[in-house]
């Protein structure tokens, strides 16, 4: 086991310094960021002053090793665009994409666990043959056609949502989050449903399958022959049997819903990190792509990590054949 | 026919007997294929729907009322005109309004379909040879070969597609050649994923240990058995991904980090179209990702009854 955490976490480490390799190098190669930097109108000495204060002047691999003294003492390096710390600006739109990402599974979990049940306990029904109609459309279709469609029905049409922005917020820990006010709560409704809406498909696909195979096992035959209620059989019999795979499922989206929120953020204008990034690669602001995408691979190395951990704790099987290969 | 699949009613049912006995002297594959295909009406629709799509783009300078980039044609005056305006020589009129260059939308959209879907399918193509070719390998030869490329798939695939894509994107820039570029890393793991579990399960069949022991090189036992075997999943997963590649293309273009505004696909349509959604100018925006919408749907009709079909577990009723 220890061997197996052990070459887990040397191979994540290689993992991140090639991509540290790989994201430095590839920035490179787009647009002098000396451009972007400074009025077409300065003069020489002024370009080279900036040029020096900004390191641009030393050779590419100096300039890697540097960045990566710095990233291991957690400098990522500094915004060109706001002159603060790359990682500092990465960290202040943080809470407001994690609280938009904890939203919407929550919205997964809560409409999606009851709507795949109604499904999986009458498939043939009129509810429960469009129940997985309207799942097949939350896995086809794209993100943000979604959102627009949103903001065109709720926020222009009927005018009941705002269509941008947070909102009111409230400190909380020092913290300022959307859900503590009305209005806020009024602004991440439609963001949070749209992040919400693929992962909402996906729990109910889950909870249909897991409710139907349930059904015809021995213990629920066992539970109805004891004469228990059906709400009980269903509430606390079956579902706890199937949500042990929603929710490890669940927990494995949670990368994808902060890689995700890049769309959603875009479109309902949501200050969090994907939003900064995507505004970032527009007017190339290195160190803030730089930072972004560093702490996105160390994110998704983590996650990966954890849960390679956590199935070979499960499956005993996984980590024999993990020492073997 | 003309039945959903899973109500065979008695007629139905005897009638594809005798439909079948008469037939089975000279019921080609392909032939038995188009049968089983059609048996669903959805993915008849699914299949006609994508014709007419790829028709209409394929010729959508014929077809189309304007050429939407020739800015000779275009009046300012005509800008955001919603649907149903004629122009004010009354040469066209505007069946799904005008953008804010006066450009009909109709003919926008038409050409911006050409061009979502040419990226999808080259995009799919390639990364379709890529990950067949290494996915075979993989199978075929086993060892260090199989577990170096499998682990390279494995970690791509933890990451999600539009991350992939996004640094790809962030680190090339952007341009045609770079989308498809990002597009093919994007897919090319599951081909070989696919085409490797598929490599394993023919590997250990008598027809490859016959070519074996008659001395056929190992590039001719791939190329020539192994692959014409594997193929059938491959296509069904290379049917889903154009989908998905489209919309992809659409999302990034959306955001604007796909192609450039010289080359408006669907997603640039949208993007362009935003800005005017929130004033009630609805039609910009709406119209292109309808047509976005039709695509996507279409491709996954025609996909699943692929999947059905081509499957040989499901091929006993």
């Amino acid at each position: 086991m220890t061997v197996f955490i052990i070459r887990r976490l040397l191979q994540s480490l290689l993992v991140l310094l090639v991509m540290s390799l790989l994201v430095f190098a590839g920035i490179h190669a787009i647009g002098n960021p000396v451009d972007v930097l400074i009025s077409p109108d300065a003069d020489q000495l002024e370009r080279a002053r900036t040029v020096a204060a900004f390191g641009l002047d030393k050779p590419l691999h100096e300039q890697y090793f540097r960045f990566l003294r710095n990233a291991l003492a957690g400098d990522l390096g500094r915004s060109y665009a706001y002159s603060t710390s790359a990682l500092a600006l990465i960290a202040e739109r943080l809470p407001a994409t994690l609280e938009l990402a904890m939203v919407a599974i929550l919205m997964a979990v809560g409409l999606g666990i009851p709507l795949g049940l109604w499904a999986g306990l009458r498939p043939q029904g009129v509810a429960g043959k469009s129940i997985m109609a309207v799942s097949i459309l939350g896995f086809s279709l794209p993100t943000f056609w979604v959102g627009l469609i949103l903001i065109t029905v709720f926020a222009v049409e009927l005018r009941w949502l705002p269509a941008s922005g947070r909102g009111d917020t409230r400190l909380l820990f020092g913290v300022p989050f959307s859900f503590l006010t009305w209005d806020g709560l009024r602004h991440l409704l439609m963001p949070a449903l749209n992040l919400a809406l693929f992962n909402i498909a996906l729990v109910i696909r889950l909870t249909r399958a897991g409710a139907q195979e349930a059904l015809l096992q021995d213990y629920v035959r066992f539970a109805r022959a004891k004469g228990l209620s059906n709400l009980r059989i269903v509430g606390v019999h079956v579902l706890k049997n199937i949500l042990i795979p929603i929710v490890t499922v669940i927990a494995l989206q949670f990368g994808s819903i902060i890689a995700f929120a890049i769309v959603t953020e875009s479109v309902f204008a949501w200050p969090g990190m994907g939003k900064l990034i995507i505004d970032s690669i527009r007017i190339l602001d290195r160190p803030v792509i730089v930072a972004y995408l560093m702490l996105i691979v160390v994110l998704f190395v983590m996650i990966n990590l954890l849960v390679d951990i956590v199935y070979s704790l499960l499956d005993p099987r996984v980590r024999l054949s993990e020492l073997k290969g | 026919m003309s039945m959903p699949p899973d109500s065979p009613s008695l007629p139905t049912r005897a009638a594809r007997v005798d439909h079948t006995a008469a037939a089975t002297a000279q019921e080609t594959p392909l032939r038995r294929f188009a049968r089983d295909f059609f048996h669903s009406r959805l993915a008849a629709i699914g299949l006609v729907g994508l014709v007419l799509i790829v028709l209409a783009a394929v010729f959508a300078p014929i077809v189309s009322p304007q050429n939407p980039y020739d800015l000779a044609h275009l009046d300012i005056i005509e800008s955001r005109l919603p649907p149903g305006q004629t122009s004010a020589d009354g040469h066209i009129t505007f069946l799904l309004g005008t953008d804010e260059q006066g450009r009909d939308m109709l003919s926008a959209i038409l050409y911006g379909v050409r061009i979502s879907l040419l990226v999808g399918v080259v995009s799919t193509v390639i990364a379709l040879v890529i990950g067949l070719l290494l996915g075979l390998l993989a199978g075929y030869a086993g060892g260090r070969l199989e577990s170096i490329i499998m682990r390279v798939a494995d970690l791509q695939l933890s990451f999600p597609p539009i991350l992939i894509a996004l640094i790809l994107l962030a680190l090339t820039g952007q341009g045609v050649g770079k989308i498809i570029i990002a597009l093919v890393a994007v897919q090319w793991a599951y081909y070989a994923r696919t085409a490797r579990s598929a490599a394993l399960v023919e590997r250990g069949k008598e027809y490859i240990e016959a070519a074996r022991v008659l001395g056929l090189s190992p590039l001719r036992i791939m190329l020539r058995h192994l692959l014409p075997n594997c193929m059938p999943p491959l296509i069904v997963v290379a049917a889903l991904q154009v989908a998905s590649a489209i919309s992809l293309e659409a999302t990034l273009s959306f955001l604007g980090l796909g192609l450039p505004v010289t080359e408006p696909s669907l997603g640039l349509l949208i993007a362009n179209g935003f800005q005017y959604l929130l004033s009630g100018k609805y039609w910009i925006s709406v119209f292109p990702g309808i047509a976005l919408l039709l695509i996507v749907v279409a491709i996954n009709l025609v996909a699943d009854q692929l999947r059905d079909v081509l499957n040989p577990h499901l091929q006993t009723q």
